[in-house]
């Protein structure tokens, strides 16, 4: 962990918002220099209210967030000219052009005019056919990709995605995808937002589950699914079975799909998960197997595990 | 960053932006209050004008001039900064002011100076087209300019603030009407404070829209039924309390961040 340096780092920031509603329990969280941190959770967890603080949208009721090294409250100025954030919602000029709003962006950022990095990002996303048309009459994807090119449009070092692919189609959630690695390995750090599981499992380096604003848990992608991720392996049998055969009995199996399935839970990752040991029971049982899969359990398995055991 | 310690190209974008948006919305912005002054000409200057007797010397016609350009300067300050603020706090674009590596100090540059700039070329060509109606001369051109400059950028933080507090529609257009209209009406724009029995006299130097007037008047007139000094202080005044003011939401984050 030493030899990546926090691009974000966040001690102990909570959020009650005017209401009394607290959104944030003590939060700690670092995201590191050049990695893709999901946060995952359910809606109303506190995602958006965590990014908002690192952004500058949000006070924070206590603590203090680094972005870059630099105190986002006292040094915001240097913290945020690294920063690019795409919100949630689709928010834009609805009668500026496309050209103008990602312009008047780079503008805002400090940036000097640079019309080849504009048009290079415009083209990525798909948008510089319509660089002369007012946001108004794009559709939603085409808003969206516009208020991706904004947050680009000032070459940020760590770039938010609120949420990126909610209610966004299939093309341009593959292309997102795309942009998003492509960030990656030009160094950029990205934080992203999502209650897809399939996203932060597809994109993730690393990923956070948030709920009830409390941080749940903070794991590599892979050692988050080798530590809770369950693989199984499922047998089908050609004759259903009224009950798991003697010869088996000693593994934990479970029939399933009318008995017509076995299915055997093992730790793929596990020295000794057993599996060989099946498989030759399963060879000296005579029975009819018709087919042999595995699967691995699902993020979302995990998820919803973890997000249930909190309190 | 860039030229040291200020996001120049910051306050530029954000100044450009609005000034765009006057182009585009050129006829609200100022063709009608064009329009509704030449009325006001119309009908107090010409119609009116030629019935009432001089003030301080001055013909009626020319007498109402400031007040008139006062009225459309105060009322288009105030519209075009709230509204420049309260819209895209409204649409929800603000996020990325609010994200963005600017101080407190360029944002309100950028939003201020835009539609300071805005009045103070409505009040040139309203001065032009009142000078269509009426014969006037200028006595202080320096001191009419600095009156100009200075009504546009304190009015248009006023109205800044009040597109920062407002969290309506009504209350954006309500604001306005219902303390501008009524203070630049009663504030001399049309008479000469002196016209009128102690009492109201008295009340009215409460109003701080008298000195803006009086003060204007004076730098055509060179009479005033206030003191230059007076004048020039109040207005200084009020604007040292609408930056504290803008400088407190910043601080706080009032109506801006949760
Ligand atoms: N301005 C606000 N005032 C009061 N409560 C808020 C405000 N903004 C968000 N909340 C509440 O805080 C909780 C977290 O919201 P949010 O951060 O938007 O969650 P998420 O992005 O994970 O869906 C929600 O219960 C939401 O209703
Ligand atoms: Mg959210």
């Amino acid at each position: 962990m030493t030899t990546h340096p926090a691009a974000v780092s966040v001690r102990n920031v909570t959020k009650t918002y005017a209401s009394g509603f607290t959104a944030l329990q003590p939060v700690d969280l670092d995201i590191r220099s050049g990695e893709i941190f999901a946060l995952l959770g359910p809606n109303g967890a506190g995602k958006t209210t965590l990014i908002g603080i690192i952004c500058g949208i949000v006070n924070a009721t206590t603590g203090v967030v680094l972005a870059d090294g630099h105190d986002v409250v006292t040094d915001f100025r240097k913290a945020r000219s690294k920063i690019g954030l795409v919100p949630q919602e689709l928010t834009t000029d609805a009668f500026e052009t496309v050209l103008a709003t990602v312009t008047f962006s780079r503008g805002l950022f400090g940036k000097r005019a640079d019309p080849a990095y504009v048009e290079k990002v415009l083209r990525d996303l798909s948008l510089w056919d319509r660089r002369n048309s007012r946001i108004m009459t794009l559709s939603g994807g085409m808003k969206r990709r516009v208020m991706i090119a904004k947050a680009l449009s000032h070459e940020p070092r760590i770039l938010f995605l609120d949420e990126p692919t909610a209610g966004v189609d299939v093309e341009l959630r593959r292309d997102m995808w795309q942009m998003v690695r492509g960030l990656r390995a030009s160094g950029v750090t990205i934080f992203l937002t999502t209650h897809y599981i399939e996203e932060a499992e597809e994109m993730a380096d690393r990923i956070g589950v948030i709920n009830g604003g409390r941080l749940l848990l903070v794991e590599d992608k892979a050692a988050l699914m080798r530590k809770l991720g369950t693989s199984h392996l499922v047998v089908t049998v050609r004759q259903p079975l009224a009950e798991i055969p003697a010869a088996l009995a000693k593994f934990d199996l479970a029939l399933a799909a009318g008995g017509t399935e076995l299915v055997y839970s093992y730790d793929a990752h596990a020295d000794d998960n057993g599996l060989a040991a099946l498989l030759h029971a399963l060879n000296g049982s005579g029975l009819a197997v018709a087919n042999l899969r595995t699967h691995d359990s699902s993020l979302e398995e995990i998820f919803v595990n973890l997000v249930h055991k909190s309190p | 960053m860039n030229l040291g310690a200020v996001n120049l190209l910051a306050i530029r974008a954000i100044y450009l932006f609005e000034m765009s948006r006057m182009w585009r919305t050129l006829l609200q912005s100022i063709v009608s209050p064009v329009i509704s002054t030449s009325l006001y000409f119309v009908v107090f200057g010409a119609a009116l004008g030629s019935r009432m007797k001089a003030v301080d010397g001055v013909s009626y016609g020319a007498f109402i001039v400031p007040g008139l350009i006062m009225l459309s300067l105060l009322t288009q300050s105030i519209a075009n900064a709230s509204f420049g603020i309260y819209f895209p706090k409204f649409t929800g674009t603000i996020y990325e002011i609010l994200s963005a590596p600017v101080t407190a100090g360029e944002i309100v540059l950028g939003y201020v100076g835009a539609a300071a700039s805005k009045s103070l070329l409505l009040g040139l060509i309203i001065l032009a087209t009142a000078r269509m109606f009426v014969h006037f001369g200028i006595a202080h051109p320096g001191v009419m300019v600095l009156f100009l400059v200075l009504t546009s950028a304190t009015f248009s933080l006023f109205g800044f603030i009040i597109g920062i507090w407002a969290d309506s529609f009504e209350k954006l257009n309500l604001t306005p009407l219902l303390i501008v209209t009524p203070l630049t009406f009663l504030g001399g724009s049309f008479y000469s404070i002196n016209m009128l029995p102690p009492f109201w006299r008295t009340v009215t130097l409460f109003n701080p829209v008298v000195y803006l007037v009086s003060g204007f008047r004076w730098s055509f007139f060179g009479a005033s039924d206030v003191s230059i000094r007076a004048s020039l202080g109040m207005t200084l005044a009020f604007m040292v309390l609408c930056l504290a003011v803008v400088r407190w939401i910043f601080a706080t984050g009032y109506r801006l961040k949760p």
